[in-house]
């Protein structure tokens, strides 16, 4: 892969050629979650990871952290995920512990199912603090409440004594994020931190996470399937499909020109507020098994620009002479072929 | 397919459905051997009424606890109402005998959100669609069916779990066209699929729609999709009709703020777009204990916002023809 040039500051996590296989149950064989993936996170930016169920995204975020469950996963040697100098795959498990939560920490999709039904809020946000910065239980209390200040939540005072259930869906997304936050992490990564919610509560926590971001310069891998998050939120964009990053660009140049047909046709099928009632976009067929990618390029059985190169090879990431913008696809190299079928 | 006697009623004048003051109160929880406090009631719904004519759609939108399901499940008498009324074609849903109903409930039908929950999992494809068929004595094609939601014959022999969720929308569809309704709840029908499928399935059902000229309730919590689909579009909050407009018009000219905040809070893909976002601070209430007034003052960003709202519930009243809003200050609107 082409690294593209520093946005502004330095790489913190740098992710190369990971590949997380997992073993399918009654021998359907290995499911190549995620294939071969690689990007950087630089210093204080947000970098945006887009795809559709299936393509590895939510794979590769568990795996920065180790998380994923082995067996049945297991991540193949020769994948690098390097922070702070060190390779997180090789690192012994105390000294991972140290980076989990506190330098690197995680918010999930579900505040529902990702908090402790039996303790407090204050407790699960303090928890972090005392392991890692070895506060005392009434420092870390006050770090809680201080916490839940930051995120936004009345009366904190009290609502540190609350358990989960006595809050509101909104409101656990934001206590998910006061634990996430309280040993400031260098790097914050979301998974769908708003899938879950409404749309007036996602606007809320949306824009919660771009001020503490600035407030705190941290660099946030946010990860989603909605591409207007993107557009609104991130600084530069991975699209993932079938295991592989397909295009990586500057937010503002993958939507002004997206240039793997993939991306192109997600952007087309997401319905627009702004456009008048017509039919929509729809990319053919499916997302294939991962125990069965296509051969050549992943996307070609559903690519309305494939020719017979795209079934025999698979192109690597190219670049398309937008810095920093690189797509899988050989219509960088052919562009005529998009114009010919227009 | 060979269709049988009954229905085709020659257009009707009036619209096909029309809800009246539709309300459905959960009871709280009642005090135990006088023990406890008694929990105040859930008014899902409170006072809802509108009509939809025959091929057309409506598009109910809301968040959650705004009670838009429970509109659509009522309607169909999957739950009681506590009252109101609901004209099918002329007939009050709401009066029948259960042997009536079953016979009208062969017109109206739902599709569910969740494709996941909302097949037999020890169904195949073929038992699910014929089921339908067997209880309303009909002669349908199973076949034909499917073709006619874009599934290759094969998938007949198949069960749910061999199905991707697309697929297994195709198939919720399918089992409600196998009776061939004139009127379909579709309940969120798209929420649980991923963007290039759920592109998909939009556009099956507006081409079923032309086809069979069916109509449609569709409910839904998201503006955007709703916009490629409905004629007339009706915005919950706690229970009630906040706005209701033809959709051109609500997209163009939202007369209610809550609307409006709806509308600034769906992400637009496209960058530097977040004209003035307006996030609504607060939380969505509880229908439990809904606020005084207008229920949307205690969230209400409308720069007018007064006594009187929090004071005085305001109607839903027609601010221009055809589009009727209840705000106080529709009239400027935000």
């Amino acid at each position: 892969m082409t690294t593209p040039p520093a946005p502004n500051g330095a790489v913190l996590l740098r992710v190369r050629d990971l590949k997380t296989y997992f073993v399918t149950e009654q021998g359907k064989g290995t499911a190549r979650a995620v294939d071969d993936v690689s990007f950087d996170l630089y210093a204080g930016e947000t970098l945006g990871i887009v795809g559709e169920s299936g393509c590895g995204k939510t794979v590769t975020s568990l795996s920065i952290l180790r998380l994923i469950p082995e067996p049945p996963g297991h991540i193949l040697p020769g994948s690098l995920i390097e922070f702070d100098g060190n390779n997180l795959l090789a690192l012994p498990l105390p000294q991972l512990r140290a980076v989990r939560g506190n330098q690197i920490a995680m918010i999930f999709q579900e505040p529902m199912t990702s908090l402790n039904p039996v303790f407090t809020v204050g407790d699960q946000i303090a928890e972090a603090a005392i392991i890692h910065q070895h506060l005392s239980r009434g420092a870390a209390r006050a770090r809680a409440i201080e916490m839940l200040r930051l995120v936004g939540i009345p009366d904190p005072d009290e609502r540190v004594d609350h358990y989960p259930h006595q809050l509101s869906g909104g409101m656990r997304q934001r206590v998910m994020i006061a634990m996430a936050l309280v040993c400031h992490p260098k790097v914050l990564i979301a998974d769908e931190p708003t899938t879950a919610l409404d749309v007036t509560i996602q606007a809320q926590i949306l824009e919660l996470l771009d001020r503490l971001q600035r407030e705190l310069g941290m660099a946030v891998l946010l990860i989603t399937h909605d591409l207007g998050v993107v557009a609104g939120h991130a600084d530069r964009v991975v699209v993932m499909y079938a295991g592989r990053v397909v295009e990586t660009a500057p937010t503002d140049a993958l939507f002004a020109r997206p240039m793997h047909p993939y991306t192109e046709g997600l952007l087309a099928a997401v319905p627009r507020i702004d456009a008048p009632r017509s039919r929509l976009h729809a990319i053919p067929g499916q997302v294939p098994a991962a125990t069965a990618w296509p051969t050549g390029c992943r996307f070609h059985p559903r690519c309305p620009y494939a020719w017979e190169k795209c079934a025999a090879q698979e192109p690597p990431l190219l670049e398309t002479g937008v810095a920093g913008h690189t797509a899988r696809c050989w219509l960088v190299t052919e562009p005529e072929r998009r114009q010919a079928k227009r | 397919m060979t269709t049988p006697t009954p229905v085709p009623s020659p257009q009707p004048l009036g619209p096909l459905v029309e809800v009246r003051d539709l309300v459905k109160h959960y009871a709280g929880e009642r005090r135990w051997f006088g023990l406890g406090r008694a929990q105040a009631d859930v008014r899902a719904v409170d006072g809802v009424s509108f009509a939809i004519s025959g091929g057309k759609t409506l598009g109910l939108v809301g968040e959650s606890g705004s009670g838009k399901t429970t509109v659509g499940r009522t309607m169909l008498r999957l739950q009681e109402p506590t009252s109101g009324s609901m004209l099918f074609d002329g007939n009050e849903v709401f009066a029948l005998d259960s042997g009536a109903l079953r016979a009208l409930r062969r017109r109206m039908q739902i599709v569910f959100q969740d494709p996941y929950s909302s097949l037999n999992p020890r169904m195949t494809v073929e038992e699910t669609l014929r089921e339908p068929l067997e209880i309303h004595g009909l002669n349908g094609a199973v076949p034909a069916l499917l073709d006619e939601v874009g599934l290759d014959a094969a998938f007949a022999k198949r069960y749910p779990h061999e199905l991707s969720g697309g697929q297994r929308q195709r198939v919720g569809i399918a089992r409600a066209l196998s009776v061939e309704p004139q009127f379909i709840v579709c309940d969120e029908p798209v929420s649980a699929l991923d963007v290039s499928v759920q592109a998909q399935v939009l556009n099956l059902l507006a081409d079923l729609q032309t086809k069979r000229r069916l109509t449609y309730l569709f409910i839904a919590h998201d503006l955007a999709v709703v916009r490629h689909i409905a004629d007339d579009v009706a915005v919950m909050y706690l229970g009630k009709i906040v706005e209701r407009a033809p959709a051109a018009e609500i997209y163009a000219q939202p007369r209610h703020p809550y609307t409006t905040a709806l509308l600034s809070a769906v992400p637009a893909p496209h960058p530097r777009a977040s004209k003035q976002r307006i996030v609504l601070s607060g939380d969505i209430p509880s229908p439990a204990h809904p606020p005084s007034g207008c229920p949307f003052h205690p969230r209400c960003p409308h720069p007018k916002k007064s006594e009187r709202c929090r004071t005085d519930p305001p109607p839903l009243r027609p601010i221009t023809p055809g589009h009727l809003a209840a705000c106080h200050y529709a009239e400027d609107p935000m």
